[in-house]
């Protein structure tokens, strides 16, 4: 037997260092469907609590809606469970066609072509477009599949300090001479809630003569006047050269994804992606809950809008009661305790309020900028707002740290 | 030597620190395990030691730890004959 007692050791220890540095992560267990309000079981074996939901990507609270759920069910119905073929085999369905070309009139793009995840799309998407003459000059702070994506790449790679126009502009002029400068960031960044600055950075790219790649992931359905995304909400719908986003959050979050923008580089995928050639296509149960999905926010902005009201209360209350958030206007809500600690500490008193929400720290988000990341969704009713506001407020009391400033905070607990 | 250290100290903070960033960067300051630098944007701090040093640094010296300190970089680079 190979994986004998001394081999074993090595991942017990390994898993015990990272126990050790508090940094083990444990699954809750959800024992209803995903909703603003949900069973949960944690720790794992104990007994399930009705809790609100304020940390699921649910933007538009469409996880579980209705609609979506018998579109899927027909899907099966109509086209089964399974396509055990990769898309260009036997595993392109009419519904996956109509899928790609719901999404590209969305999006405002020329073409769409989805993958298992949007993981997936940019582990695929340079390695595809991009080869050794080229250079990828990113944000620092894209989310870890664009950094896997960029590392699969032959491109060289640069990256600019968190949407500094400045550093990113020096950048470009130096690496004028490459063939292909592609510009790469997030339209919505996931931890701090704020958006790309995709005005600036279409000038600075049609100045230098460089394209622009934007992961929509928390962004799409309801970031601009209608919910197309980052670039509707900066002006320049139709002047991205690549969106990556997922149909895995606000998109009816059951998982998919795709890449979407000029017809060349598309195609460029669909001949050589790696995750597109080599990994089976997305089952019809989820491609027919999808298209349902884009029939629901194509026919009206009902959804977003609610998001958007349940934001500003949500970003006006927390600042009201004294706790400190991350100015911006996205339903992504980071409630700043700083010290890593306190933000394991106040999540789980915030539980025991019935409130479910996760602290995140080093190394997710930078020493030293611990916090609670809160999330809205339009599935959130008042009430549910208001408990939770409730709930935050109380153990804010508790820790001694509404009103009070950063450094008062840090004095206290440390960072 | 001093001029080379202070050459590469001022390059991190220019590069890497944000305007806001109030943190005291020293010769011995850990940047990768620090948190300063992440090892993805750990490239530029490489292109900038190889276009300055007209030198190139292979990827298997080019770890983590070589870059963590300012004073770990100056020991690489006296593999190269840089001083």
């Amino acid at each position: 037997m190979a994986f004998n007692d001394s081999i074993r050791g090595i991942y017990q220890k390994e898993l015990g260092d990272i126990r050790s540095a508090g940094i083990f992560k444990e699954e809750r267990i959800i024992c209803s469907p995903q909703d603003s309000e949900i069973e949960v079981q944690f720790p794992a074996g104990a007994d399930e609590k009705r809790v609100i939901n304020m940390c699921a990507n649910n933007y538009l609270g469409l996880s579980s809606h209705p609609d979506v759920v018998e579109a899927a069910r027909r899907g099966l119905d109509h086209r089964g469970y399974g396509m055990s073929s990769v898309r260009f085999i036997c595993g392109t369905q009419d519904i996956h066609k109509e899928l790609e070309s719901k999404l590209t009139k969305f999006l405002g793009t020329e073409d769409t072509i989805l993958f298992p995840s949007c993981m997936d799309a940019n582990a695929g998407v340079f390695e595809a477009v991009l080869n050794d003459q080229d250079v990828m000059i990113s944000d620092r702070l894209v989310h870890a599949s664009i950094v896997d994506g960029m590392r699969l790449c032959k491109a060289q790679q640069d990256t600019f300090k968190h949407s500094d126009m400045g550093h990113l502009e020096e950048k470009l002029q130096l690496h004028a001479a490459a063939r292909v400068k592609l510009i790469i960031t997030d339209g919505s960044f996931s931890m701090d809630g704020d958006l790309a600055k995709l005005d600036q950075i279409v000038g600075l790219a049609e100045k230098y003569n460089a394209l622009v790649f934007v992961d929509d992931s928390h962004a799409s359905g309801f970031i601009g006047r209608t919910g197309r995304g980052t670039h509707e909400h900066c002006g320049v719908l139709g002047k991205i050269d690549i969106i990556t986003t997922t149909l895995g959050k606000a998109l009816g979050g059951a998982s998919g994804g795709c890449v979407s923008g000029r017809r060349e580089l598309v195609e460029m995928c669909r001949q050589k992606a790696r995750p597109y050639l080599f990994s089976n296509t997305i089952p019809p149960v989820v491609v027919s809950g999808a298209n349902a999905v884009l029939d629901i926010i194509s026919r009206t902005t009902e959804r977003r809008d609610k998001l958007e009201r349940n934001t500003a209360f949500w970003r006006k209350g927390l600042t009201e009661a004294g706790l400190i958030i991350k100015e911006g206007e996205t339903p992504i809500v980071p409630v700043m305790l700083f010290n890593a600690k306190l933000s394991q500490d106040f999540a789980k008193d915030l539980y025991q309020e019935g409130i479910y929400a996760v602290g995140f720290f080093f190394p997710v988000v930078a020493k030293g900028q611990a916090r609670i990341r809160t999330q809205l969704s339009a599935a959130h009713e008042q009430h549910h707002l208001d408990k939770a506001l409730a709930a935050f407020t109380k153990v804010g009391r508790k820790f001694e740290i509404l009103h009070k400033s950063k450094q008062e905070i840090i004095e206290r607990y440390g960072m | 030597m001093a001029e080379l250290k202070d050459a590469i100290l001022d390059y991190v903070k220019k590069e890497y620190l944000e305007e806001d960033d109030d943190r005291e960067i020293s010769y011995d300051t850990p940047l990768i395990s620090g948190g300063i630098v992440d090892s993805f944007s750990m490239v530029s701090l490489k292109r900038f030691l190889e276009t300055k040093y007209a030198i190139q640094i292979p990827d298997a010296k080019a770890t983590p730890e070589a870059f963590d300190s300012v004073n770990n970089i100056l020991k690489m680079l006296e593999e190269f004959n840089v001083r």
